[in-house]
């Protein structure tokens, strides 16, 4: 093996990794690698093959083709427990005839680790996920996050290369969800432990990740940082699924380089960029993509100065959610619908249904992607 | 109040036939064969209460012999049920689905089918001297003569593990149905090889089945007639046969219905001390 | 312990119990309690049609006569056949039979010794409790072929026949091996302390003899099967198993040993509660005449005490009767006397230890 010529640093590698299932292509020809220390996310809807992927990381499924490797070393034919990784389960599987300590001692006790010892190791890692009390209780005595927490804690005092995590929040409610978010991250950094995360929840996937990779049909969509994909989505695939976004569909007009010129069926027009540069003809069908966020709301007209688009519409509907609230706006002369973010600034707190508003957003936020059927389902 | 007793007749009454069909089929001629066990015959036609049928137990070695010897071979052979048993439950509980499950669950079962006789029947044209196994050997060159396979105490195992693989199967595949895969995969990935997940996840869960199984399979061994008289040996001795022996023909009652208590009381001891020995308790292994 | 009694036969004998006291309410039904053989079916078919009485046949041993009846203080049963050593004995214990009716049994049409050497064996306080219907004798069957030389019991213990022997662990077995080792146990029936000393030889000598055992038997099924598949060349056994083996292994038949077959006679004895006492008497003078005796023989194998039954026997049978009874061991055939209470238990201990004793 010639592991001198791998970049130390990475710490997993994947080369054209497919896996089958009979005629079915769970894995298709996936290739990427994930520096040491990093939280890697691989989102993507439920049947993307994310969990396909992730079994073979932890061994349970050995790849059709393809090369996977960890710290440089090939992993093929390498059975999970021989693996330099571990794995926190959906439902954690604590194993429940066991206490806390139990638990914990089990990978420690495969590795042959002095009795001393592991009951030292065990109690510092309770105490570095703050439950140092917890050494004697049975799983089934702990709340949802503490569970989750020893479900991290057994994997991370083995010190593994690589901790794989298969949608642990999935189970948690949404408080506890959103706390647990912060705490991953925060144990990520204080282990500095290279984190696999699988999960169908964007929110998740954005919050804790140094880069995600989006999943669909086998295939990685893109990787990048979360606001690479937000802000840059490389398919309609990673705009729609990723984030809000309006989706329209149109037909191309002109186009001046990147810029193209866009008319929708019930005859309105409006600029918007081709996402990925390249060349659009008149007549052709785009879909284009404008997050409700990028749009700016106003109660007065919108100066085409400053907007590359500007629309006038009523009020039709208005959605309250806190800081998430959106109002969908019908557009004057015409049917067509878009929703907006509503700034909580205080100056729309009286919007009212009906209303006349005004729209405004750049042509550079209004994304085109060659027109595609495809539906995005989590 | 009144709905309280309402309940409490209602209560009562659905339980009536089960109370009665247990009051009178098992509670009432226990009381009886007590009674009769504790009766000693003096002459004929004349008896004394007295314990002189338990003390002949203890007092002549072969009737306690038999008992040691049938509890031992009954413990061997729940031990090997299991040892058999267990591989077999778990791949019919975790490595097949559907109808394979289905299948291989009825082939556990077909043998039930028919009557524990006429299987023992079969052991006996398959095992002994001038039977298929021997005939094919000496028909195959590997040995030169015939052999006699039947009348001993391994025949007595087989027909006994063979008879009581259902009883440890179907438990032992009800509790592993239920253990959750990802737990033994977790056991793989934090490290264990196979003998440690075994050890240390698969057995402790499925310990109410292991241990239910093999109650039901030593007192099955305990109590089978059948199976040690036809396959057994001439030295082969079984508990089950000495009361049978006294009761029908020695025409004995009183001794052979203190045999009788006797095999309740130390057969239940044993299952007492086995529970014991694997700290489980019987609430949570039947519950 | 009456009510003992009755509580454990529902436990004990439950189907017997069961089927008999449905039976027992439908009036014209004889239910007899006999041994394979003795009722065939064509005898029945005849008794239907003479007297319009059906017969229910449950097939029995002795030791099974004797616990079925105990368990039910005699009822259950309208007829017995126990064998005429057993009827005193047993009677004298658990008050199980009930009295014979001589005047309702037409004694010509019995060979008188046999009857009245059956009358004394089954008086009890000075009643009758037994008549005399088949006969017969044990003793061994060889496969002269390859086990020529066993001519006595003891034999069987010889090196010729080592792993090719088989016999049953009941007393037949204790009081051939002491005739053959030179004791007369009938002597010393009424002599406990004799009787234990004959029993301990023959303890003794089966316990050195059980190495070349190959099983015991327990019924005459497994044994025909143990012989015709040529695992067993010398057994202990009843005269009719050895002549109907002979009827297709010409070697094979039995042999009256040295020292005597034993005789043995069954009888017809009533169970106490008997409930078709006219219909058993039927019976008996039905099928003691001479051509259903000799049907009855066809399909039991063995000779009745109905006088002149012989003429209507088969000739094959006569001969492998004469065969293997030439007239000095006819002489020699030591009958069973009635058995006294208490020495079974003396036997059942040492069948216990000879059973228990390793082989080796």
């Amino acid at each position: 093996m010639s592991d001198t010529t791998r970049d130390p640093a990475i710490d997993l590698e994947c080369r054209e990794l497919t896996k089958y299932f009979g005629n079915f292509c769970a894995v298709d020809n996936i290739s990427f690698s994930i520096p040491a220390g990093s939280f890697f996310s691989i989102l993507g809807p439920s049947g993307c093959g994310k969990t396909t992927l992730l079994r073979m990381l932890a061994g349970f499924q050995e790849p059709t083709s393809g090369e996977l490797s960890i710290k440089g070393r090939s992993m093929l034919g390498v059975p999970p427990n021989k693996r330099p990784v571990n794995m926190v389960f959906q439902h954690l599987a604590l194993f429940p005839m066991m206490t806390v300590g139990e638990n914990i001692a089990y990978g420690l006790e495969c590795q042959g680790v002095d009795k001393a010892l592991i009951l030292q190791k065990v109690q510092s890692v309770l105490e570095r996920v703050g439950l140092p009390d917890a050494i004697n209780k049975k799983p089934d005595q702990l709340s949802g996050g503490q569970k989750q927490r020893i479900a991290i804690a057994r994997c991370l005092v083995l010190e593994p290369d690589v901790l794989l995590l298969d949608e642990p929040l999935g189970a948690l409610d949404l408080k506890l969800r959103e706390h647990m978010k912060v705490e991953l991250k925060q144990l990520q950094n204080q282990f500095n432990t290279t984190f696999i995360y699988i999960t169908h929840d964007q929110s998740e996937a954005l919050v804790m990740s140094d880069q995600v990779a989006v999943m669909n049909n086998g295939k990685f969509e893109q990787v990048g940082t979360p606001q690479e994909l937000y802000y840059s989505p490389q398919t309609d695939f990673v705009a729609a699924f990723v984030g809000e976004n309006n989706r329209w569909r149109a037909s191309v007009r002109g186009a001046e380089g990147a810029v193209l010129e866009l008319e929708l069926p019930n005859g309105m027009t409006f600029k918007g960029t081709a996402a990925r540069k390249e060349a659009f003809g008149a007549g052709d069908l785009v879909d284009v993509f404008v997050r409700p966020e990028a749009i700016m709301l106003s109660k007065t007209q919108v100066d085409t100065a400053t907007f590359d688009n500007v629309l006038e519409g009523q009020v039709d509907c208005l959605l309250f959610d806190g800081a998430n609230s959106r109002v969908l706006v019908k557009e004057s002369n015409g049917n067509h619908e878009v929703n907006v973010t509503l700034p909580q600034t205080g100056e729309f707190n009286d919007l009212q249904e009906g209303q006349t508003i005004y729209l405004g957003w750049q042509q550079a936020q209004a994304k085109c992607f060659p027109a595609r059927d495809f539906s995005v389902e989590e | 109040m009144t709905g309280h007793n309402h309940f409490r007749l209602g209560l009562v009454l659905l339980m009536a036939p089960l109370l009665i069909w247990l009051l009178s089929l098992i509670f009432i001629p226990h009381i009886d064969m007590l009674f009769l066990s504790l009766s000693e015959k003096v002459a004929p036609r004349v008896y004394e209460t007295g314990l002189s049928n338990y003390a002949a137990f203890f007092n002549e070695p072969l009737y306690w012999n038999t008992f040691a010897r049938t509890a031992v071979m009954s413990i061997l052979a729940t031990f090997l049920t299991l040892l058999i048993g267990f591989p077999v439950s778990y791949y019919i509980a975790k490595m097949v689905r559907g109808r394979v499950r289905a299948f291989l669950f009825i082939m556990c079962m077909i043998p039930f089918w028919v009557s524990e006789l006429v299987r023992t029947f079969g052991w006996m044209i398959l095992l002994r001297e001038t039977g298929v196994i021997s005939s094919f050997l000496v028909f195959t060159g590997l040995s030169e003569g015939p052999v006699e396979l039947l009348y001993n105490d391994v025949t007595i195992m087989v027909g006994l593990v063979y008879t009581s693989m259902l009883f440890m199967v179907v438990p032992l595949v009800t509790t592993l149905d239920s253990l959750d895969d990802s737990l033994v995969e977790a056991g793989y990935d934090l490290g264990g090889n196979g003998l440690r997940v075994l050890r240390k996840v698969i057995i402790p869960h499925a310990m109410p089945g292991i241990v239910s199984g093999c109650i039901v399979v030593f007192m099955l061994s305990l109590g089978n007639y059948l199976t040690p008289v036809l396959l057994g040996g001439k030295d082969s001795m079984w508990f089950t046969e000495q009361i049978y022996t006294q009761f029908i023909t020695r025409f004995n009652w009183e001794q052979g219905a203190a045999f009788g208590f006797l095999l309740l009381i130390l057969s239940s001891l044993i299952v007492w001390g086995g529970l014991k020995i694997t700290r489980q308790t019987l609430s949570n292994t039947m519950g | 312990m009456l009510k003992f009694k009755s509580t454990l036969s529902s436990v004990l004998v439950a189907g017997a119990f069961l089927a008999t006291s449905v039976s027992g309410a439908q009036a014209e039904t004889l239910r007899l309690l006999t041994w394979g053989g003795y009722a065939p079916d064509n005898v029945i078919e005849l008794f239907k049609k003479e007297t319009g009485i059906d017969v229910e046949v449950t097939k029995s041993n002795n030791e099974d006569m004797i616990s079925k009846l105990r368990a039910t203080g005699g009822a259950g049963f309208d007829l017995a056949q126990p064998s005429q050593d057993r009827i005193a004995g047993a009677q004298f214990e658990y008050d199980i039979y009930k009295p014979l009716d001589l005047s309702k049994i037409e004694a010509g049409q019995f060979i008188s010794s046999m009857l009245e050497g059956t009358k004394s064996n089954t008086t009890v306080d000075g009643k009758i409790y037994g008549v005399p219907h088949i006969w017969g004798t044990s003793g061994l069957i060889v496969d002269k072929s390859k086990a020529g030389s066993v001519k006595d019991y003891t034999d069987l213990c010889s090196d010729a026949v080592a792993g090719k022997v088989s016999y049953r662990l009941k007393r037949p077995t204790l009081i051939g091996f002491a005739f053959s080792m030179g004791m007369d146990p009938f002597a010393a029936y009424g002599d406990t302390a004799a009787y234990q000393k004959i029993l301990d030889a023959v303890e003794a000598k089966l316990i050195s003899c059980k190495s070349n055992v190959k099983a015991y038997w327990s019924g005459g099924d497994a044994l025909m099967n143990l012989i015709r598949s040529g695992e067993v060349t010398a057994a202990m056994a009843w005269d009719t198993g050895g002549w109907k083996l002979n009827q297709d292994m010409a070697d094979v038949t039995f042999v009256a040993p040295k020292s005597g077959a034993l005789g043995w006679i069954d009888t017809f004895a009533l169970p106490r509660k008997t409930k078709a006492e006219d219909a058993a008497y039927k019976w008996i003078n039905f099928v003691m005449q001479p051509k259903i005796a000799a049907m009855i023989t066809a399909s039991a194998g063995n000779f009745t005490a109905s006088k002149g039954a012989d003429e209507y026997a088969e000739d094959a049978l006569k001969a492998r009767f004469q065969d293997s009874f030439p007239p000095e061991a006819i002489d020699n055939i030591k009958w069973y006397p009635p058995v006294p209470a208490g020495i079974e238990d003396l036997e059942g201990k040492v069948l216990d230890r000879v059973k228990a004793a390793s082989s080796n």
